[in-house]
């Protein structure tokens, strides 16, 4: 069994057949494209392989320490070549490919007219413990 | 309250209710609960007899929850049928249920959780921590487990290899809760070795107990790594390299070799030796011979260039080495110790920083970090 981060970019993927920001698709759609995600992780749940999963808020703060004394610089770097990150799921799979093959039907998550909005997800392996047996 | 002998009995009660009618996944639900009521009642008033107190206790779990689920033409069947009074534990209930949660229709991440939870004892809860995954998700692995093997008989024969599989698992891949995974895998492989006489069983608990005895030697107080050729041997446990080595001659006298035994066998040698540099590397190089002959594994191969390097030479490890796909795990780290050890500290250094980026744990990922470093100060330096 293998963890792995789900992180659902926002930008970079193919241009959707039907283009549209998420305020001008239906509100069918809308509550489709939100139905399609819990179900996902329902089902998970269902296999035993959900872990975590949260959305985030689009907009954040970029911090960094600026020496003693002073204030936190919070003017972060700029704003167009800031990766928006949607949200993020945990999995426990039992194999590298059960991932990407996860990955890849969250990545089909309808979008306008029920198209699949195919967004980027990106696969990024947990850290493990180190096995026991090593020579 | 023994904790260990309360989860000791859980396959063999299990084994019973099935006898009696309970199908396996009912029949582990009572048990479980009859087990914490156990944990919860015992300490004040412990039974004369744990083992018929948990069947009698389990047993009215089980009629309970099939009244509750109104399968009353069943209850009355199985009522009718007055059971008779068990006699004690039965090693082959237990060795049963062994091959029964490693059956090969579950996924290696199910019959773990199913082993420890059906075999072992534990609760979901606690399986879930160990694993690091929410309680419900393990919850439902486990029923999806029940519901894999539920037409499996528990009087079938099983396969030895797959069980010792899942406790090499779960040996091998614990991660460090509450519950100790490394020691409660030695319980259920001493458990099995108890109920089936099989070389293999004895090599992995003996390979088990060889590798747990170096664990206080493993890793410093601040979690990093230590290898192999500098940690302090007083630190090793005598008494289960005594054990285990024991164990492994047992096994190994039946004359029937397999992968369990010869990697044992490889972890005795370096138990065996009272300093890194006194190490019989020739033998442990055959030994790894008869393991490419068993296994033909790609990361045994591996190993076994480190083996050569140090009992021919980094040049002869090299070569060894030169064969094999550089995507393996490790593969990187290994060729960064020859480069070293043939006296090739650039690469050596790059190699080192190559195997940190691809690590598949912090610990490894930390250590690999240290070693470039290390030889690039020498760089610098030099």
């Amino acid at each position: 069994m293998a963890k792995y981060l789900l992180l659902k970019h926002y930008r970079g993927g193919p241009t959707p057949l039907y283009d549209a920001p998420m305020t001008e698709w239906t509100e069918q759609e809308i509550t489709d494209h939100i139905q399609y995600m819990s179900d996902f992780a329902a089902r998970l749940q269902g296999t035993g392989e959900y872990v975590d999963g949260q959305a985030l808020a689009p907009e954040g703060t970029f911090v960094r320490y600026d020496g003693e004394g002073r204030p936190p610089v919070t003017d972060g770097p700029f704003a167009e070549t800031k990766d928006l990150i949607a949200g993020w799921m945990v999995i426990d799979v039992d194999s590298y490919d059960r991932a990407l093959e996860l990955a890849g039907e969250l990545s089909a998550a309808p979008g306008a007219r029920g198209e699949p909005l195919r967004e980027w997800l990106e696969v990024r392996p947990f850290l493990t413990e180190p096995p026991t047996v090593r020579e | 309250m023994d904790d260990l002998l309360v989860r000791s009995l859980a396959p063999s009660v299990i084994g019973v209710l099935v006898r009696r009618g309970a199908d396996f996944a009912a029949a582990e639900d009572a048990v479980q609960e009859a087990l914490f009521q156990a944990v919860r009642v015992w300490p004040a008033d412990p039974p004369r007899d744990p083992f018929g107190w948990l069947v009698t206790v389990a047993w009215h779990k089980f009629l309970d929850a099939t009244r509750a689920e109104e399968s009353r033409r069943r209850r009355e069947d199985l009522i009718a049928d007055q059971p008779s009074p068990e006699p004690g534990p039965d090693r082959d209930d237990t060795l049963q249920l062994y091959f029964l949660c490693a059956h090969p229709s579950l996924t290696p991440a199910s019959a773990v959780a199913l082993t420890l939870r059906a075999v072992g004892g534990l609760t979901t809860r606690q399986i879930a921590e160990a694993y690091l995954v929410p309680e419900a998700t393990m919850a439902q692995r486990i029923s999806r487990a029940k519901r894999t093997v539920a037409g499996v008989r528990l009087d079938q024969p099983g396969d030895v290899a797959t069980v010792l599989r899942v406790l090499y698992l779960v040996f091998n891949e614990g991660y460090s809760g509450d519950v100790d995974l490394a020691a409660e895998a030695i319980r259920l492989t001493r458990q099995l070795a108890s109920s089936i006489a099989h070389p293999e069983v004895s090599g992995l608990l003996a390979l088990m107990l060889l590798h747990h005895a170096r664990r206080a030697a493993r890793t410093r107080p601040d979690g990093a790594l230590v290898p192999l050729a500098e940690q302090d041997r007083h630190r090793w446990d005598t008494r289960l390299i005594a054990e285990g080595v024991e164990v492994l001659q047992g096994a190994l006298a039946a004359d029937r070799l397999g992968e369990f035994q010869a990697q044992a066998a490889i972890a005795a040698l370096h138990a065996d030796a009272p300093t890194a540099a006194q190490t019989d590397w020739v033998q442990i190089v055959e030994w790894y011979d008869e393991l490419v002959r068993l296994t033909d594994n790609p990361v045994v191969r591996l190993n076994r260039a480190v083996a050569v390097g140090q009992a021919d030479g980094a040049r002869a490890g090299l070569a060894a080495l030169a064969g094999l796909d550089p995507s393996l795990p490790r593969h990187q780290a290994v060729a960064a110790y020859l480069h070293e050890q043939d006296g090739d500290l650039a690469g050596a250094a790059r190699r080192y920083a190559d195997a940190a980026r691809t690590a598949s744990n912090a610990a490894e990922r930390d250590h690999l970090t240290r070693q470039a470093a290390r030889l690039n100060a020498a760089l610098r330096a030099g």
